[in-house]
């Protein structure tokens, strides 16, 4: 049968995550992320689930800390200045290994900013954002369909590793229509491991504790290595990348999200006048394709960086290269979405001036 | 041999953290009476702060989840939304319910959330050592108001509950003192009722109880109990503030 339809970003992310089994919503209005709850609210009332429009960021990721604990699919979604308020939740979320997927649909920034497309957001993501020593999965979907599946996959992800997971997208990923797919949710091959730590009340079994008080420095220790050896599988198990026209490169451009769209359309530009240029793009931030990166350093002679912000991600591209090949830098932040023809005249100049 | 006084079977056999003479031991016991007498420990979830009573796990032999300091009524609000079927209860401090979380508490307060709030107020910040709390009373010294709480500089004491009586979704909304064996009595009354009125599923209810804190207050045990009636019950008379059964059974009769 065919099921695709015209849909958009924000849409399709909400529609995803109720087939999902997502049962509990909870946030605050902010644009441009304001579809999600709207969408919500209208799909929760049919399914039999949860939507409520917290007071605040901070409660509604509290609220998603609660449904959580009870063993429901939850999330939360924002944008920028809402998900700085939802840090203190993303790191008990973390200590207390409970899932959620948490959307923040980046806006312009420092401060209120703007409420254009932006991803000066990378560090906040991929480096913790709230405090202690956590890792959190990041996905920076570049489509309307990817922003369906990886949705989806998110909630198994957070229910595998039982981790808070984030969803990056921007004010472009969340407007934009396009045809996808819609299907229905599939459980990860497999399963996943029953979930035996909801709170549910002590009926006939020893009561549970919901906790990350460890006021014990040995245990608090051994609770960080816990966390880091699951940290550890993920790095293993979860990086992620797109590749494209990267086998004959002589210069790879690396972006990520609404910046990668843009990169492809140039790259496509620059192969039409005959230069030699691909495209990495991570789908996974945290953890990040550091091997991918690594591959294609063996083959290529530049890295040309490309993000919606002032450079952040090519921290993360030369931890991964490791000198081994020269990292260019190109950025426009603030709510600016260059043109393919602007990134392609960037990369004609450094073809040129590398003499590539 | 007839038992008339024992040790309630949800209240483990750990001894207590808390200093001499606070209030906590005395209404973590009494909220453990409750539990078992109305059979509650298969379906209840407990919230604790952050505070003094962070600990509340190593007591209770209940489900509980630790809640971000102030944030305890949104996440019993998740758990209540996700499990209409469970009975939750957050267990806050002055601090906590309301300066921090006064956010969190009103509007939970105001959606009318079927949960009950026990709301310890000793007009300080136990845990840290002290400090001046949003219900300290106007002369009152702490370690951050050396000079006496003055209105003038540190404002007024906030009185949470008298604002939380004046809401639509608050079902059943009391102070009480743990002053005395009678008024300890009456507290448990009051937890009794306010578990009631959620499992009728009416609203929102809370129970701010007036508790001691000699430590802090820098009296002995002893006199902290003539503190609490002399003083704290001054500032934050004691009594129902609203209870919609109350008034339901007036219309009715």
């Amino acid at each position: 049968m065919n099921n695709r339809v015209l849909m958009k970003g924000t849409d399709a992310l909400s529609e995803a995550a109720i087939r999902a089994g997502c049962r509990c919503y909870f946030g605050y209005p902010i644009t441009p992320q304001n579809e999600i709850p709207e969408y919500m609210s209208r799909r929760m009332e049919e399914v039999g689930g949860v939507f409520l429009q917290g007071e605040s960021e901070i409660a509604s990721i509290n609220m998603v800390l609660g449904a959580a604990a009870t063993g429901m699919r939850a999330m939360t979604s924002s944008s920028s200045p809402g998900i700085s308020l939802k840090q203190e939740g993303l790191s008990f979320l973390a200590a207390l290994e409970l899932p959620a997927v948490i959307v923040n649909i980046n806006r312009g920034g420092p401060g209120l900013g703007n409420i254009a497309p932006s991803q000066g957001d990378y560090y906040q993501a991929t480096r913790g954002g709230g405090h202690g020593d956590y890792r959190m999965p990041v996905f920076a979907p570049a489509s309307v369909q990817e922003l369906y599946d990886i949705t989806m996959k998110t909630f198994d992800i957070a229910d595998k590793y039982r981790t808070p997971v984030m969803i990056l997208g921007d004010g472009m990923m969340g407007q934009i229509v396009e045809p996808i797919n819609v299907h229905d949710y599939t459980a990860p091959e497999g399963g996943l491991p029953p979930k035996d730590y909801i709170l549910d009340g002590a009926d006939g079994r020893p009561s549970r504790i919901v906790k990350s008080l460890i006021l014990d420095t040995r245990e608090m220790e051994e609770h960080n290595w816990k966390l880091k050896r699951k940290y550890d599988l993920m790095r293993q198990k979860l990086p992620q990348c797109e590749e494209f026209m990267t086998d004959d490169a002589k210069m790879t451009i690396i972006a990520y999200g609404t910046a990668a769209r843009i990169a492809k359309g140039a790259v496509k530009r620059a192969r039409n006048d005959g230069l030699k240029v691909g495209l990495l793009r991570p789908i996974t931030l945290w953890p990040f394709p550091d091997e991918a990166v690594l591959n294609a350093a063996k083959k290529t002679k530049l890295f040309l960086v490309f993000e919606m912000s002032t450079g952040q991600m090519i921290d993360d591209v030369r931890l991964a290269v490791e000198g081994r090949v020269p990292c260019e830098f190109y950025g426009r932040p603030g709510g600016i979405i260059p043109a393919p023809q602007e990134i392609a005249r960037i990369i004609e100049r450094y073809w040129l001036q590398k003499e590539l | 041999m007839k038992t008339i006084y024992t040790r309630p079977k949800c209240l483990k056999p750990a001894p207590f953290h808390y200093c001499p003479g606070c209030g906590h031991s005395i209404l973590h016991r009494l909220i453990c009476e409750l539990i078992d007498e109305m059979d509650l420990r298969g379906r209840i979830i407990g919230v604790p702060p952050a505070g003094c009573a962070v600990l509340a796990y190593n007591y209770f032999d209940i489900d509980m989840c630790e809640s971000a300091h102030g944030r305890g009524c949104a996440i019993a609000t998740g758990f209540k939304r996700a499990r209409p079927d469970k009975i939750i209860f957050t267990y806050q401090g002055d601090g906590d319910m309301a300066a921090i979380g006064t956010a969190e508490t009103l509007h939970a307060a105001n959606r009318g959330e079927k949960i009950t709030s026990i709301f310890v107020n000793n007009a300080v910040y136990g845990m840290t050592g002290g400090q001046m709390a949003p219900t300290t009373m106007i002369g009152q010294k702490t370690s951050t108001s050396p000079y006496g709480r003055r209105p003038e500089v540190e404002g007024h004491p906030l009185r949470i509950t008298e604002m939380i009586g004046t809401m639509p979704g608050a079902a059943y909304v009391t102070r009480t003192s743990l002053a005395t064996p009678a008024k300890i009595r009456e507290t448990k009354k009051s937890i009794k009722k306010a578990f009631e009125v959620q499992i009728a599923g009416l609203g929102y209810s809370l129970v701010e109880v007036l508790s001691p804190c000699p430590t802090n207050w820098k009296v002995s045990p002893k006199d902290s109990f003539t503190y609490l009636e002399e003083k704290m019950e001054k500032e934050y008379p004691i009594g129902v503030m609203k209870d919609i059964t109350a008034t339901k059974t007036k219309k009715g009769s």
